[in-house]
């Protein structure tokens, strides 16, 4: 009896020091998404696949975002400005190497943002780089970025996955095969199924603590709830089905991550259509739309009612929901003031995401109970950028505009709200010249207020970063600034 | 049989010609271009125009048309507009995954049919019979996602026998291979056996009352005999017939299986390049389908004139 006990105490004591010494070996990762990149080139395509495998862990810009977003940093070391605000003097890091083995220096900069700049550039976010006038190398690791008028933004701009620094050396199969100067090295990409990435052991900065991570792209709702149960995948942080996510919380093999991303989610509206080129008619839509009931009808609760284009985590936030509460009596006045009491039908398009499939049953109805009839019709990606985006042919949509700081976008008479507003344009050319951040604060400020009065759009939620992981993952940014699966300070308890 | 083999192949070459024609065209009008989509809602318009240049979708449909068939008819399908790799080798990395998932699928079905098939024939309208008639109804009125996800459920989640998807690559070893497509094969292939098994059935039914097996019987065979020498082969053509259709349909219809399983398979290729327009892609995968199809339809021809000798030499 004694030798059995001493025997199974012996055993215990194996299996925990083995257990031990495999949780403590643990550094590698396997984290899901749900589209996969179509290729691996941030400053060629606008998927944000590319960035969630790319951005900080493969490549770097000159300057980067953090997890909260602030703007830090990233292969500029320093920098100048001048004090009209037209000179940028970058001052770069030393001894930075791209994976390749080659030096980052100085004519990688001005290559860079030449080639994203070029006449011929594929650069899916050529705004961000159209104020600069002229690149020049002012020594080995300096270059001076001249502009042709200030802009606040600038560093902002830098710090886009759109701009990070790629070299001449190995642009050319950059697509497949990219080659940056970040922490994690591209290993090998399976199409269709994963792509692999290990630790850059030469990297300047803090190295990474993983070895290794794989992404895996799982599309299907169900997949990905069946693989994150299974454990077949560690991580999701874009996770696709609210659904379920109380059902990981419960499980304590699990966390589940929730944070802001920077998409406002609204019901975009055709400015010049009939009817809706009534600011009454949008007032009423506003009124009749109740945003928590299609926050917790279409994202299970996740999500924050916004009452314009701007993100509520930022310090520049003003909380207009007021100027749209839910008023379904109000809305019938408008409608009728405006000519309509009888209501009157209009379109909805809606894209793929179920934000959109299922936020449009939603308002479909609410608009139904105020005397607008809505014609709904389903639409995949493509179709929407070729009907609603680029044709302008609708009335109403629901899309998330997740591209950071974009208020600006209510500037351009021809994007496809169609909203031409001189005060709104005159008033975002001040921002352009506004370097201050106390006055550009202001500014912004005044330009949420005038949408918001002019009611441009429905203005719905700020989507939520839902995402789902093991517990013991540390490291994974909760919020989602910009497109990114940071894994760079990512790590196993 | 030389004449019967040539009219196949010259069916056969004509079928690849007009569905070519019209999977190009056809595909060709859907709304959307691969440009904006890659580019977004952020894009310059003079942007799009040097893509667009770059892509070569500034040339006239026709000549892409003749230049696509120029290029199938030398093995070269061209270069994906997204992913920018040839197409030949991303159609055969995904082949490796799809071809065998099929093959492994139709195995299980024909297995599972065959012995269910006879087994009820033989004991027609018995408690076995019945209890087989109703459990088949049942397989072919689920679909096969459904499967799948129960599957999913108790051999992933709850039992974790199996990973609930995804492929290791088969440079990882075989058995881990089949194991990872045991799942979708099973899920693929249990309404297929519902089908062939009652294929099967009806078709031994009809054979079992022929006269000859009347005359075999009548001769002295015992009834496992005169089932194992006449009516067998005899009940065979439907059979084939189906299995051909099967084949067909598991490599075209496996997209959901590959979804529900995230597999780098055809089907899933197929389903990004159509969200993505990738309209090249689609054309050269759907050709492929196409082809394979053609191509089955040929053996199933070629093999119903080995099963029955007397269609060698009617055409």
């Amino acid at each position: 009896m004694n030798l059995f006990k001493s025997k199974l105490a012996t055993l215990s004591a194996l299996a925990l020091a083995a257990s031990i010494s495999s949780a403590s070996a643990k550094d590698t990762i396997t984290v899901a998404m749900q589209l996969e990149p179509p290729h691996l080139d941030p400053t060629s395509a606008a998927a944000g696949a590319i960035d969630n495998v790319v951005y900080s862990n493969i490549f770097e810009g000159l300057t980067r975002f953090m997890a909260d977003g602030s703007v830090v940093p990233g292969l500029a070391e320093s920098w100048s400005i001048s004090s009209d605000g037209l000179s940028y003097t970058f001052n770069l890091r030393k001894g930075v190497k791209f994976h390749d083995g080659t030096d980052m220096d100085a004519n990688d900069v001005k290559f860079s943002l030449d080639r994203a700049r070029a006449e011929d550039s594929t650069n899916a976010q050529k705004g961000l780089f159209k104020g600069i006038e002229s690149v020049s190398v002012a020594g080995s690791h300096t270059v001076e970025v001249k502009l042709s008028a200030p802009n606040g933004k600038f560093l902002f701009n830098m710090a886009w996955g759109d701009a990070v620094i790629v070299a001449p050396e190995s642009i050319e199969n950059i697509k497949t095969t990219p080659i940056g100067t970040g922490a994690f090295k591209f290993a090998n990409w399976v199409q269709g199924d994963k792509i692999d990435i290990t630790r850059n052991d030469n990297y300047w900065g803090t190295p990474a603590i993983l070895s290794a991570a794989t992404f895996k792209f799982i599309s299907d709702p169900t997949a990905a709830f069946a693989a994150m149960m299974a454990e077949d995948v560690d991580a999701f942080p874009g996770y696709p089905a609210p659904e379920n996510l109380a059902q990981f919380d419960a499980d304590s093999r699990f966390q589940v991550i929730i944070g802001s991303t920077e998409g406002e989610t609204i019901l975009s509206t055709n400015n010049k259509a009939e009817h809706l080129n009534n600011v009454k008619v949008r007032q009423a839509i506003a009124h009749a739309i109740n945003r928590q009931a299609i926050v917790d009808g279409a994202m299970f609760g996740y999500g924050t009612p916004i009452g314009t284009h701007f993100a509520p985590h930022n310090p520049a936030y003003v909380d207009l929901t007021g100027n749209s509460n839910y008023d379904p009596d109000k809305a019938k006045a408008l409608l009728a003031e405006a000519g309509y009491p009888n209501g009157f039908t209009t379109t909805l398009k809606l894209p793929p995401p179920s934000y959109a499939r299922r936020g449009g049953e939603i308002i479909a109805a609410q608009l139904r109970a105020v005397g607008i009839e809505t014609e709904i019709s389903n639409l995949e990606w493509a179709q929407w950028l070729e009907q609603v985006f680029r044709g302008k042919d609708y009335g109403l949509t629901i899309v998330s505009h997740t591209e950071p700081m974009d208020i600006g976008i209510y500037a351009n008479p021809d994007y496809y709200f169609q909203y031409d507003n001189k005060v709104f344009q005159d008033l975002m050319e001040e921002l352009n010249n506004t370097t201050d951040p106390a006055g550009r604060t202001k500014l912004l400020q005044q330009a949420q207020r005038i949408i918001s009065e002019d009611y441009v759009n429905g203005y719905l939620f700020q989507l939520a970063k839902l995402g789902v992981a093991k517990a013991e993952i540390m490291g994974l940014w909760p919020n989602s600034p910009t497109q990114a699966i940071d894994l760079t300070n990512v790590h196993w308890h | 049989m030389l004449r019967y083999t040539l009219k196949r192949l010259i069916s056969l070459v004509i079928s690849l010609i007009i569905a070519s024609f019209v999977i190009f065209f056809v595909i060709e009008i859907a709304p959307g271009d691969p440009a904006s989509f890659m580019l977004g809602i952020n894009a310059q318009p003079e942007t799009l125009a040097a893509l667009k240049e770059e892509l070569g979708l500034n040339i006239p449909k026709h000549e892409r048309y003749l230049s696509w068939v120029a290029g199938m008819l030398s093995g070269d399908f061209g270069m994906s507009y997204t992913y920018r790799t040839p197409i030949n080798q991303m159609i055969a990395d995904r082949m490796w995954v799809s071809l065998p998932l099929a093959v492994y699928a139709l195995l299980i079905s024909t297995l599972l049919a065959f012995p269910v098939g006879i087994y009820a024939a033989t004991n027609r309208g018995k408690g076995g019979d019945i209890t087989i008639m109703g459990a088949t109804q049942l397989g072919i009125a689920v679909p096969n996602f459904w499967f799948a996800m129960i599957m999913v459920l108790i051999f992933a989640i709850n039992l974790r026998w199996f990973s609930a998807g995804g492929f290791p690559g088969w440079e990882k070893g075989f058995f881990l291979c089949l194991k990872s497509l045991t799942l979708p094969a099973l899920s693929l292939a249990l309404p297929q056996a519902a089908i062939l098994s009652r294929v099967m059935r009806s078709s031994l039914l009809d054979v079992l009352s022929e006269d000859y097996i009347r005359t075999a019987r009548a001769k002295g065979l015992n009834k496992r005999q005169s089932l194992w020498r006449h009516a067998l082969r005899n009940a065979m053509i439907p059979v084939l017939t189906i299995i051909g259709l099967q084949f067909a349909f598991l490599m075209a219809g496996s997209i959901i299986i590959e979804q529900v399983f995230f597999l780098p398979g055809l089907g899933r290729l197929v389903f990004q390049a159509i969200s993505q327009r990738d309209l090249i892609v689609v054309e050269s995968v759907v050709m492929i389908l196409v082809f394979s199809v053609i191509i089955v339809n040929f053996i199933v021809d070629l093999s119903y004139a080995a099963v029955d000798p007397r269609l060698r030499n009617r055409v």
